[in-house]
Order: C-alpha cells, then sequence, then structure tokens
C-alpha cells in the first residue's frame, strides 16, 4: 500500500500532532508491507522538510508555493489535489486538526473520494484496514471500513498516536523531493487575515497540580462555588467542558478540551462531565483521573482511575466536609 | 439575504443509548430526539442574519418522518419554511452520499448563505458543511464564533486550537459552519409554535434526487467501546464515597 501522510505547519512551526500521524503511518506501512511518503505544505518550510526527512520514510514532499504561505482551504485542497494524483497514493493520512477539519472533506470530494475522519485507532485484520472512530460523543464506537478505489483519506484524532514512537529514519535521510504546483491567485475564494488570540490567560491551567472541573452537570452557575470551594480545599483551580465557558459561568480561560488547553495534572476531578472527545483530549493525559457522574454509561468512566456513580452534589459536599474536617484535626 | 440552515434531528442527549441487533444502529423504539445542539446555534445564527439583513430563513432536514419535529421546531423559532429530504435509511450513507443529496435538494434554491452547525452528536464526522461548499462550489469557512456582513462580502472569526483565532474575509454565496457556543439560541414562543402549524414544509423523497448509491465507506458495526483503563468503582453513600474516594487518592494515587 502507498501511504501519503500529510503533516501541518503554521508560521514554519510543526503542529506536533504531525508526529503522532507519522507514527501512525510508519505502522501501516510496516504492516501492509508498503511505502511511506511525508509531504510539507507551505513556503519557506524546506527546513521543516529536511526534519521530516530524519524520520523513516521513503521520501519527502515538499511542496511549497507562494499562496501557500497563509492556509486556506482552496489553496490546499487545490494543491494536494496536484499532490495526490501525480502520487498516486492509496491512502492518505492526516492528523484530525482544525485545518484538517476544513479542507480534507473539500479535498476527497474534489476527488469523488471519502474521508473517514477523526479516527482513534485502526486494525489490520486479513489483508484489510478497519479504521475505529467514535460515535454518539465517544459513547458508542464503530468500525469503518473504505468502500470503491483509493485514493481513501483518514484522519486520526489528536493523542490517539503516541509521537515518541515515530522512528527515526534508519539509514541517515530520506530524500527530499520539492513537487511543483499550479495555483492562481483567483482560484482563492477566502481571504485569511491575522491570527489573535483573546485577552491574555489570566489563569495558567497547565501549572495547576489539581484540577476540579465541571460539566453540564452543575446544573446551574450558582453551583460553580461549590467546585470552588473544593478545588481550593484540594490546593487546585477550576476547569471546565466547553458549554460550561459558552454559558459563562466560568471564563473561557478556564476551558479543558480541543478548544481550550490540554492539561496534565496530579488529579483531575470531573464533576457532571460525560466525557464528549473534545474534552477528552485535553485532559486524559493527567496522571489520576476522578469522575462523578449519575450516568454509569458515561464515556468519562472510560478514562478515569476512580468512578463514584451519583448525585454530585451530595458527594462534592460530602468530600468538602471531609477535607475541612481532615484540616481542623 | 435567504439563508439555509442544515439542522439535523439525534437521540436527545440524556437518551439511554443501546445497540440495535445486527449493530449497525442504535435502537432507536424507545428513546427521544432533538435537534442537535451545534446545529441550534446555526439556526439562532441564521435567525439574527434574517433580523438584522432581512430575507428569510429556510431549515433543512434529511432523515426519517420524525426529523420534521426538528423542521417545525426551526419554523417556531422563526424560520419561514423547511425543506425536509425523506429517507428512512439515512444513517446508512455515508457523509459524500448525505452532502450530494442534500446539495440536490437544496441546488435550485440558490441560498445566499449555507450554515450548519460543526457537527452531529451522532456519527459526528463534521463534513457536511464543507462538503456542501465544493459540491455547490462554494467557498467555505468552518468553526466559525462571529459573521459580519457588508456588501456581499462576510468578515468571519474562525476558532483555532488551544485559545487561537483568525480573522478571515469571503465573498457571498458562501457556506459556514458555526462553532457551539457563539450565541444563546433562543426559545421558540407560544406565538411562534402558533405561526408554525401555517408554514410549508417541502417533502423530497431521496430516491428523486437522482443521487448514485456510490458509497466510500461503510460502517461494519457499532458497539460500546473497550475501556482503555480499569476504573475503580466507588460505592456506598455520599458520606462513605467521599470518605473512601479521598482515602485512595491520598493513600493508593499519592496524588493529594
Amino acid at each position: 500500500m502507498k501511504i501519503l501522510l500529510i503533516t501541518e505547519q503554521r508560521e514554519a512551526k510543526w503542529n506536533k500532532v504531525s508526529f503522532e500521524t507519522v507514527a501512525a503511518a510508519q505502522q501501516i506501512a510496516q504492516q501492509t508491507k508498503g511505502t511511506l511518503s511525508g509531504a510539507v505544505v507551505g513556503k519557506g518550510v524546506a527546513g521543516l522538510a529536511d526534519e521530516l526527512a530524519g524520520y523513516q520514510l521513503d521520501e519527502v514532499l515538499l511542496v511549497e508555493h507562494d499562496l501557500l504561505k497563509q492556509y486556506t482551504p482552496d489553496g490546499f485542497s487545490i494543491a494536494l489535489r496536484q499532490v495526490i494524483e501525480s502520487a498516486k497514493p492509496d491512502l492518505i493520512l492526516l492528523p484530525h486538526t482544525y485545518q484538517v477539519r476544513d479542507f480534507a472533506p473539500k479535498l476527497a470530494a474534489s476527488l469523488s473520494k471519502g474521508m473517514i475522519g477523526d479516527c482513534i485507532g485502526y486494525r489490520h485484520e486479513s489483508g484489510k484496514l478497519i479504521f475505529v472512530r467514535q460515535m454518539f460523543q465517544g459513547r458508542t464506537a464503530a468500525d469503518v471500513v473504505f468502500v470503491g478505489e483509493p485514493p481513501w483519506i483518514a484522519s486520526f484524532q489528536a493523542s490517539a498516536f503516541r509521537s515518541d514512537l515515530a522512528a527515526k529514519h534508519a539509514g541517515g535521510k530520506a530524500p527530499v523531493k520539492p513537487v511543483n504546483v499550479e495555483l492562481k491567485p483567483e482560484q482563492i475564494r477566502t481571504k485569511p487575515l491575522e491570527l489573535f488570540r483573546e485577552a491574555k490567560q489570566a489563569v495558567d491551567l497547565t501549572q495547576a497540580p489539581v484540577l476540579v472541573s465541571v460539566g453540564r452537570g452543575i446544573k446551574a452557575p450558582e453551583n460553580i462555588p461549590m467546585a470552588e470551594k473544593l478545588a481550593k480545599l484540594l490546593g487546585g483551580e477550576v476547569s471546565a467542558s466547553r458549554p460550561i465557558c459558552d454559558e459563562g459561568w466560568l471564563p473561557m480561560d478556564r476551558q479543558i478540551g480541543s478548544s481550550g488547553q490540554t492539561v496534565v495534572p496530579k488529579l483531575y476531578l470531573a464533576l457532571g462531565i460525560s466525557g464528549a472527545i473534545q474534552h477528552v483530549v485535553g485532559m486524559k493525559g493527567s496522571r489520576t483521573i476522578a469522575a462523578i457522574n449519575k450516568d454509569p454509561n458515561a464515556p468519562i468512566f472510560e478514562v478515569a482511575d476512580y468512578g463514584i456513580v451519583g448525585d454530585l452534589f451530595e458527594i462534592v459536599p460530602a468530600l468538602i466536609e471531609e477535607l475541612e474536617k481532615s484540616k481542623t484535626s | 439575504m435567504k439563508i439555509g440552515v442544515c439542522v439535523k434531528q439525534v437521540p436527545a442527549k440524556d437518551a439511554p443509548l443501546a445497540i440495535a441487533e445486527g449493530s449497525a444502529w442504535i435502537r432507536e423504539a424507545d428513546i427521544g430526539f432533538e435537534m442537535n445542539e451545534p446545529d441550534g446555534f446555526a439556526l439562532e445564527e441564521a435567525l439574527r442574519l434574517k433580523e438584522k439583513h432581512g430575507g428569510e430563513v429556510v431549515a433543512i432536514s434529511m432523515g426519517p418522518e420524525r426529523a420534521k419535529q426538528t423542521i417545525k421546531e426551526a419554523l417556531a423559532k422563526g424560520a419561514e419554511r423547511g425543506i425536509h429530504i425523506s429517507d428512512p435509511e439515512f444513517f446508512k450513507l455515508d457523509p459524500l452520499i448525505s452532502a450530494r443529496l442534500i446539495a440536490a435538494a437544496i441546488q435550485a434554491e440558490n441560498f445566499d448563505l449555507i450554515l450548519t452547525g460543526l457537527q452531529s452528536d451522532d456519527q459526528g464526522s463534521g463534513q457536511t458543511g464543507v462538503l456542501l461548499a465544493e459540491l455547490l462550489g462554494r467557498p467555505h469557512a468552518t468553526i466559525i464564533m462571529s459573521i459580519e456582513v457588508t456588501d456581499g462580502r462576510m468578515k468571519l472569526k474562525r476558532e483555532l486550537e488551544a485559545g487561537w483565532f483568525q480573522w478571515v474575509e469571503l465573498p457571498l454565496p458562501a457556506v459556514i459552519t458555526i462553532q457551539s457556543g457563539i450565541n444563546k439560541p433562543r426559545y421558540a414562543t407560544l406565538k411562534g409554535i402558533m405561526a408554525a402549524k401555517k408554514k410549508e414544509i417541502a417533502t423530497v423523497e431521496r430516491s428523486s434526487l437522482g443521487v448514485a448509491d456510490a458509497r466510500t465507506q461503510q460502517v461494519e458495526k457499532i458497539y460500546v467501546p473497550q475501556k482503555t483503563k480499569k476504573t475503580e468503582f466507588i460505592t456506598g453513600s455520599p458520606k462513605e464515597a467521599a470518605a473512601k474516594l479521598l482515602e485512595k487518592l491520598r493513600h493508593e494515587a499519592r496524588v493529594l
């Protein structure tokens, strides 16, 4: 199987998730006895191509054009369609980033092909590749296979594979091959403007040893102080899943997950958080995870070390009482 | 401005899910359904744009007969009319075929703007909006947090990862996928619910759209995921459970 891996960079800096996809692609190439090419797309990114060539790949494709300096869905899908038509891969693999979500389905449709996105893994069984993705917000998994002729396009969710397992090149370096693509300014309909962050982060959750994180189960903003009190007693900070910040119950800089911060505290205590994938990717690396939820089937329990199935409005006050008792004694 | 908004009907958030016999889908018989939450934000954004710039909002949904209920909800909140693409087997479709069907059903409407939520809470492919843009030859932008329309162009705030944003501009007509939290969706009023009864829902049969069933992918089975971690469940009264949990965190996990 001929595999093409498409990496991601912005302003000549890696999106490090790319190397998780390198690890996945290397593994699939080995199991299918295939070849692996890695593409770097942008402008002024030869240094990144050279760095990628240090990994175990058959070749690196350097796709550069003035109109690829800034990402646009038109520019990237037109350029990559040309790369795919000349390199003729069977399988195209990408990290499932916001940028990939923005252009990869378009690229696939422009080739009249399908995309299996946001995969959490794959299996290679009797010569067939089966992709595993989540459905119903992580409450079920699904085995999905491609139908019809390649090329096939798939993307892997962040932290589905370990980037530190991406193998370095055994015999020096893979050759870097520049690939010319034709792009005209009038083909690009979107005009990208400046990148920015909202107000400076008031709190750095990545430094907190303990996070008490609240989800929809907290029910009302009046209940947030209870979580704050527990966080204080545990020597940590309070954080939240996206809906809580969307409601304005906690500021946006307290949000954990794909659109918020990624954290690895010693203890992550999830209160009334169901555990949708967008949240779990931001906290599943925590050393210890404890979850309190009324639904025994909540996906948060799949990543939790300790679980209590029950009413957080009974259990959290009991935790507070217990902690206050041990403090005074 | 003529705005189309795609609203999918999905199992209610608190619905107990069970895998159906044959493992192709979930058991639908005993559960409730509701409008896909991200699509609710897209609908609200469509209504606000209409209120500001004039025009109409058309709610589009594909699914079995029950999907009409979600269109009715959109009509009650202020959409002018609905298009129901009728297909009892819609869940067997892949993202590309679904998008081709929607594109075929709405092509003649020539919407200035098509809005969708960023993904559905059931299959969660997050592809429909981007695919519609490609199939209809429109520019697009995804995961949008604000829309300003002036003189046939839009300035959009696009969310990136890890707290970053980007402004992007693009011309109308276009397709936009909306990030959840962009607005506070309204509730339907009693007056709105009454008015919705007189609004039109056009039904289009999937078979009439002339889209070949040329699948690109197939779900072999769905199942309850295997646990990656062994969770130790702590039981007892709230007081007992709280004490046991703290004990474990202190002396077993040693994180306190």
